[in-house]
């Protein structure tokens, strides 16, 4: 999947040390949760929290591996990922996620397909909006109707009969 | 009552007349999505199981059957047409069936790739009815310090046995441990890791996290390279029928192909990949045509394909008979078993034996729908490949927020006024993280694995200590055990050895990524 120019250089790796620590916080979190449960004695050897801290432990190990893979810079190359067309995605999954309950499935589904399209170059959105939205109420209809799907109803779909 | 008899009563159910619409809509709906440019066997049974949710078990996993057959039929038609290597155990198909398809024979790529997946799709589907009562028999005899052990070798062999890294094999596979203990601990009652929220007490679903991670991450994922990506549709033509010597050279390939891709998916080895792979390699050592490999030559396509497709039924040995998902895709379906109350295992045998016998059965059914369906439709499934991206991606984006609202559409959330459903919140957050991992070379199918068989791991483990009352040791006690756990440890030394020798590349190659 990686086609991306190889890396010259090899150098620390700032974003895989990066992970390196995300992975030894998840662990910190897993044993901070499991060090307030309160496991009855009878428990106390084989209860809920061996497999979480066991869990926590092999994270702390790949941590450490991940964060001297990063210093010897091992990481397969990367390639350069352009933000925008990202950003339009998520901000149609938001945009849906904050509308669905009051909007009605078509309509926030619509923008989320709009958004999507823009994220991959297609526009304007004037135009991409309604068809998504089209869809999105065809798509409700099959599902909600045809299929007894529970999707949200808004507005639009209560014209449907 | 001996395999005949079973795969007999099988067969009248699934030929019953509901029965076989729902195997009709599964391998169409299957083969259709599948077909789709960037969506691999595990994102259309992801995708597709909400369709399932208000039928009948027996019915719903037909359906699934279909599902799954028909995704891996329309994942070869993708690759040949269209050489996108996203899904792992088409790639192979892609080398050489492509090159056909530019000269202008991909028709008969298309046929041997259909007529392979078929014939081997047969055979496996046998492999997998005469071998399951075997192992069933065999899995009664395992303990829980014996299932514990086939956990963890399943555990090391999705994970760190191939693809390119064992660290980051490992790491994604914790990840999904991690996940898999959110939620109320079944034997306790109490909750972990939930931080108060409610909607995390029955855990994280694995359609959620798989839909997340191969829809939303993969979609990222290209719409942020896709400038560097371009997408050729080669239009087949001429005749799409096979010439005599086509089927002189595809036929031993075939079957070849079978017999090295059915083991490879039976065994607790993850990755249909992996067949596809050895595949190759055989087909181009026995080749009479050496030179027109890595030109289109006909065996390369026929040989891995086959595989792809035995090792495909493969799989469904240890996930029916023990419980066991060894790849993504399986992982998927054990989950829709699971929204039955089903659980895969010995048991399922003993218990619901009609209903095993009836889905076997059905594959077999799927099996002669997709080979009748496949061939004379290649026209419609080639319009498929040619929509648009912008549409494409955005159509992927709403059927993955449908299903999951489908499944769980409780509006939970709530921001001021503003109430959100919670599933979709947890859909985009896992989305991110997929992409992440896909951006720095993790793979993804671990994290799926260890999502939905590290809680079964640890309830084992509990059984198991709680049984020699905390006294760790007796997890080697048992014969089968030791065997398994030696099984795991040469799966990590002997790929180590290979990559200290510099051979690393041919394991990278078998990164199990997709399926």
């Amino acid at each position: 999947m990686s086609i991306g120019e190889p890396k010259l250089a090899r150098r620390p790796d700032g974003a895989a040390l990066f992970i390196a620590v995300i992975l030894a916080v998840i662990a910190g979190i897993i044993i901070w949760q499991m060090s307030l449960m309160r496991v009855p004695p009878v428990q106390q050897r084989v209860g809920p929290t061996v497999f979480p801290y066991a869990i926590a432990g092999a994270l702390i190990l790949l941590s450490i591996g991940t964060a001297v893979s990063a210093l010897r810079g091992s990481f397969p190359a990367r390639e350069k990922g352009s933000m925008a067309p990202m950003a339009w995605i998520v901000a149609g999954l938001l945009a849906q996620i904050l509308l669905l309950s009051t909007a009605g499935f078509a309509v926030a589904t619509g923008l989320l397909f709009a958004f999507t399209a823009k994220g991959f170059g297609r526009g304007p959105l004037w135009q991409t909006i309604p068809i998504g939205i089209v869809f999105a109420l065809i798509v409700w209809f099959i599902f909600a109707r045809g299929l007894q799907l529970s999707l949200p109803a808004g507005p639009l779909e209560r014209l449907l009969p | 009552m001996d395999t005949f008899g079973l795969l007999g009563q099988g067969l009248i159910a699934a030929m019953q007349w509901q029965n076989l619409i729902y195997a009709f809509i599964g391998v169409t709906l299957g083969t259709a999505v599948g077909v789709l440019p960037g969506i691999g066997p595990a994102l259309t049974v992801a995708l597709l199981l909400p369709v399932t949710y208000r039928l009948d078990p027996a019915g719903s996993l037909i359906m699934f059957a279909g599902i799954y057959y028909g995704g891996m039929y329309g994942g070869s038609t993708t690759s040949i047409l269209l050489n996108t290597p996203g899904e792992s155990a088409s790639i192979v198909t892609a080398l050489e069936g492509n090159k056909m398809a530019r000269k202008g024979r991909g028709g008969p790529a298309l046929a041997t790739s259909a007529i392979g997946s078929f014939v081997a799709g047969l055979i496996a589907t046998l492999g997998l009815a005469f071998i399951a009562p075997f192992v069933v028999k065999f899995a009664l005899m395992f303990g829980p310090a014996d299932y514990f052990a086939l956990m963890i070798l399943a555990f090391i062999t999705v994970s760190a046995a191939f693809g390119d890294s064992a660290l980051r094999g490992l790491t994604a596979l914790f990840i999904g441990l991690g996940l898999g203990v959110i939620g109320i601990d079944l034997q306790t009652g109490q909750a972990r890791l939930a931080f108060g929220i409610p909607d995390l007490l029955d855990g994280i679903e694995v359609t959620t996290l798989a839909v997340a991670m191969f829809a939303i991450g993969e979609t990222l994922m290209i719409a942020s390279t896709s400038g560097s990506i371009k997408d050729e549709v080669i239009a087949v033509k001429g005749s799409i029928w096979m010439t005599a010597e086509d089927w002189k050279r595809s036929w031993g390939a075939w079957l070849r192909g079978t017999a090295i891709g059915f083991p490879i998916g039976a065994m607790p080895a993850g990755g249909a990949e992996i067949g596809t792979f050895f595949s190759y390699a055989t087909e181009k050592q026995l080749t009479k045509h050496p030179e027109e490999f890595g030109e289109g030559a006909i065996e390369g396509v026929a040989g891995p394909e086959a595989a792809n497709n035995a090792s495909a039924a493969g799989t469904l040995v240890p996930l029916l008979t023990l419980g066991l998902p060894t790849t993504a895709t399986a992982a998927i379906m054990l989950a829709g078993f699971q929204q039955f109350g089903l659980q895969p295992g010995p048991l399922l045998f003993a218990n619901n034996a009609s209903l095993v016998w009836a889905l076997i059965a059905s594959l077999l059914v799927a099996n002669f729908m997709l080979v009748v369906l496949n061939l004379p439709l290649i026209g419609l499934w080639v319009r498929l490949l040619t929509i648009p991206k912008p549409w494409l991606y955005g159509g992927i984006l709403v059927f993955a927020t449908l299903g999951t609202l489908g499944a769980n559409g409780a509006m939970s959330g709530h921001i001021g006024p503003i109430s959100f459903s919670f599933e979709l919140m947890m859909l985009l957050a896992f989305g991110i993280l997929g992409y992440l991992l896909r951006r720095f070379g993790y793979p993804i199918a671990p994290v799926v694995v260890g999502l939905i068989l590290g809680p079964m791991a640890e309830q084992q483990l509990r059984r198991a200590l709680a049984i020699s009352q905390g006294d760790f040791t007796a997890l080697f006690h048992s014969p089968i055990a030791i065997v398994l756990y030696m099984l795991a440890t040469a799966a990590i030394l002997i790929p180590l050895y290979f990559r200290l020798r510099g051979k690393g590349e041919v394991f990278s190659q078998l990164a199990s990524d997709e399926d």
